[in-house]
């Protein structure tokens, strides 16, 4: 789709909030060298974070923090869609169900007893979900949090009417360009950089540190071949398996890649 | 009947509305309704790794995600009995002032002060006024270019284990800093000179102010819990004399007796309660600004953390000069099972944390108390003390003053989820 700022118009912007953190919003209020440029280039007409000012919709562009999980945001989600042209679900919440997705995995009844004394009062789906589980969504941003340049970039690119170019290769290729010492080979900590979207620039490398999945699974990562190299590496129960399962975890591929890697960790404790 | 309602709070971190009943000029109902939805993060800390606590932990806040990893490791520390290297305790204090800068320069610029001037958001006061806005980025950008050079990435950062850090960051990348951080004490100082000429609703209220004190430097994470009437607790007793009562007291609340039983944590308590620990060019600000403290003022708040501002630039300068990574980045850590309290002062305010652990280094139990669901009853109790003011002005104008009054506090509803219980209990 194009936002053309030739046209008399400027394209209205609308920032949502559901389950998150805030941290993928706040990444689009830390753009502080682009921030009031930004808002001359299109028409911010919805973002409480920012504004008490609420321009009525529809809206061309929505962008989507935070996953799905009370019923009411299952039915907002379906509002936000229908008043939206082009939808963006922005960070890991949004695109994979994000760290809370990690009740999926439980009885999600059990955490709510954990956490509260009264949980007849706490209403809240079985599952978190992304976006794109709800509703049609019509691009994706992830990271925990997003990178802001990739959120400039998208911007930009929807003005300029082009395709928004994203880093292309994994974290771990993103690591061998920095010249890192990789972390598995060189100290044997497991790390998730082979299979994992760059965008950070391989952050936890360089900080001696395995990748534990913010930015979610490649498309080109081969999963099986991670989990049988870096489960032997395991320094405590199940590291590789959690690795898998938490930013990430509700992705379909973590979620497989995690099931495996804790079946091998229970045959190799079983030898 | 008059309601007063705001569906949705604008300018807060989280999701909350707000809902004032009035009949025959009485208030008879007055409600902050959460409805962030419960994210369970106690619940699923069980059974993970000790080392990735501080990841998990930082979801919970986008804004002071350093605050939940440093009362994490602190209180994992403390369960494990680790002492943390004097240069690992210097940088992690240095961290925290990246964050009370971007989340300080944040809030007073453009959270609240859109308010005190009319405006619906700081892009709106970008239109009128852009070199205060201007400057108040490059302040913000400042706090987070800390977080950066020394965790990767100023939301979530990355470098923060139980034991210190898994790298020092280089020292060039620190002193780098010291231009803007200087640059950045300035703009802090002429914060609190341009916060003074605010035009701040009158509001007096007699708080019981809690903050973490410490003799020797202005406290953020180490010391004990004190308290404007003279109580003194350790992070180990701080569930039984706060978190308890809260909960007692707060369904006295639902009867809106008001009698005390709130209390108040953030930049008001810490200033009021630490003002002696300031360190010299805050001291002057406040010297300056011709203050009396106590402050008693919400809506002051906001000089407070002005106040703050200068602080923790002028800390930051002294700690990037200071700089001097000589010892292992990280302590070297035994497992065995253990349970450990950590307190932190988040920018909003005292931010409580227990783990149990077992002998593997695994949590077996999670409490987590954030700022936020501490203030909510005083938040409620303050607006019934407004209402009589919100009776008589226009709907919109209503509306405006009871947004401005809970935003004063900075509240992160994100983090008060794990209060909701509270909340219907009230309605």
């Amino acid at each position: 789709m194009t936002l053309s700022p030739k046209t008399s118009l400027k394209p209205k912007v609308a920032v949502y909030k559901f389950s998150s953190c805030d941290g993928c919003q706040l990444s689009i209020l830390n753009l502080e060298d682009e921030l009031l440029d930004l808002a001359s280039a299109v028409d911010i007409s919805y973002f409480l974070e920012a504004t008490r000012t609420v321009k009525p919709g529809p809206y061309d562009v929505g962008i989507v923090e935070g996953s799905v999980t009370t019923p009411h945001e299952a039915d907002r989600i379906k509002e936000v869609r229908a008043e939206c042209k082009y939808l963006i679900a922005l960070g890991t919440c949004a695109t994979a169900g994000g760290i809370q997705a990690l009740r999926n995995f439980a009885r999600v009844d059990g955490y709510v007893r954990t956490v509260y004394p009264h949980p007849e009062f706490i209403h809240t789906l079985e599952t978190s979900t992304s976006i794109a589980n709800n509703v049609p969504v019509d691009l994706e941003i992830w990271g925990c949090p997003v990178n802001k340049g990739t959120v400039v970039e998208v911007l930009a690119a929807l003005l300029q009417g082009r395709r928004p170019v994203f880093p292309p290769s994994p974290v771990c290729v993103e690591c061998k360009r920095r010249s890192l010492i990789c972390v598995a080979v060189a100290q044997g900590i497991p790390c998730l950089g082979p299979v994992v979207h760059g965008g950070c620039g391989a952050l936890c490398p360089a900080n001696g540190r395995g990748c534990y999945g913010c930015f979610g699974p490649s498309s080109a990562g081969n999963f099986s071949s991670l989990v049988n190299s870096m489960v032997p590496l395991d320094r405590y129960p199940n590291e590789t398996a959690n690795l898998l399962r938490s930013i990430s975890c509700y992705s379909p591929a973590f979620r497989a890649a995690a099931d495996a890697a804790l079946k091998l960790a229970s045959t190799r404790e079983v030898k | 009947m008059k309601t007063i309602e705001v569906p949705a709070l604008a300018r807060v971190e989280g999701e909350g509305g707000l809902y004032i009943g009035v009949k025959d000029d009485q208030v008879v109902e007055i409600r902050l309704d959460i409805y962030e939805p419960p994210r369970l993060f106690e619940g699923f800390l069980v059974g993970r790794f000790l080392q990735e606590v501080p990841d998990i932990t930082a979801r919970i806040c986008g804004i002071c995600p350093v605050a939940y990893q440093m009362s994490s490791v602190t209180a994992l520390e403390k369960a494990l009995g680790v002492e943390v290297a004097p240069q690992v305790y210097a940088l992690r204090r240095l961290m925290y002032c990246g964050e009370y800068i971007e989340s300080h320069a944040l809030h007073i610029y453009l959270l609240q002060a859109p308010d005190l001037l009319g405006q619906p958001s700081a892009l709106d006061l970008a239109a009128i006024a852009p070199d205060v806005v201007r400057n108040a980025l490059r302040m913000k950008k400042i706090g987070n270019e800390i977080l950066k050079a020394i965790g990767g990435r100023s939301v979530h950062p990355v470098n923060t284990c139980v034991g210190g850090f898994y790298r020092w960051p280089d020292v060039f990348s620190l002193t780098a800093l010291l231009p803007e951080l200087e640059w950045g004490l300035e703009a802090a100082r002429d914060t609190v000179r341009w916060s003074l000429t605010l035009p701040f609703p009158d509001l007096e209220i007699d708080y019981e102010f809690v903050a973490i004190h410490h003799p020797d430097e202005y406290a953020v994470m180490h010391g004990d819990a004190i308290s404007s009437s003279g109580k003194k607790t350790s992070a180990a007793d701080y569930e039984m004399r706060y978190f308890e009562e809260h909960v007692e007291r707060s369904n006295a609340l639902h009867g809106h007796t008001a009698n005390g039983g709130t209390y108040l944590v953030g930049p008001l308590a810490r200033l009021n309660l630490n003002y002696a620990q300031l360190l010299p060019a805050a001291r002057a600000a406040l010297a300056d600004s011709k203050l009396t403290l106590p402050l008693k003022n919400p809506y002051k708040s906001l000089i407070a953390r002005a106040i703050e501002l200068v602080n923790f630039y002028e800390e930051a300068i002294l700690l990037v000069n200071k700089y001097l990574p000589d010892s292992p980045s990280h302590a070297t850590l035994t497992l065995k099972a253990g349970e450990g309290c950590g307190m932190s002062e988040a920018p909003r305010g005292l931010l409580y944390h227990r783990y149990r652990i077992d002998e593997q280094g695994m949590v077996t139990f999670a409490r987590i108390v954030p700022p936020t669901a501490q203030n909510l009853p005083r938040i409620e109790a303050d607006l019934l003390v407004l209402s009589p003011r919100l009776i008589d002005m226009q709907q919109d104008q209503a509306t405006i003053a009871a947004e401005h009054l809970v935003r004063s506090y900075d509240p992160c509803i994100s983090c008060a989820t794990h209060f909701l219980k509270l909340r219907v209990e009230n309605v």
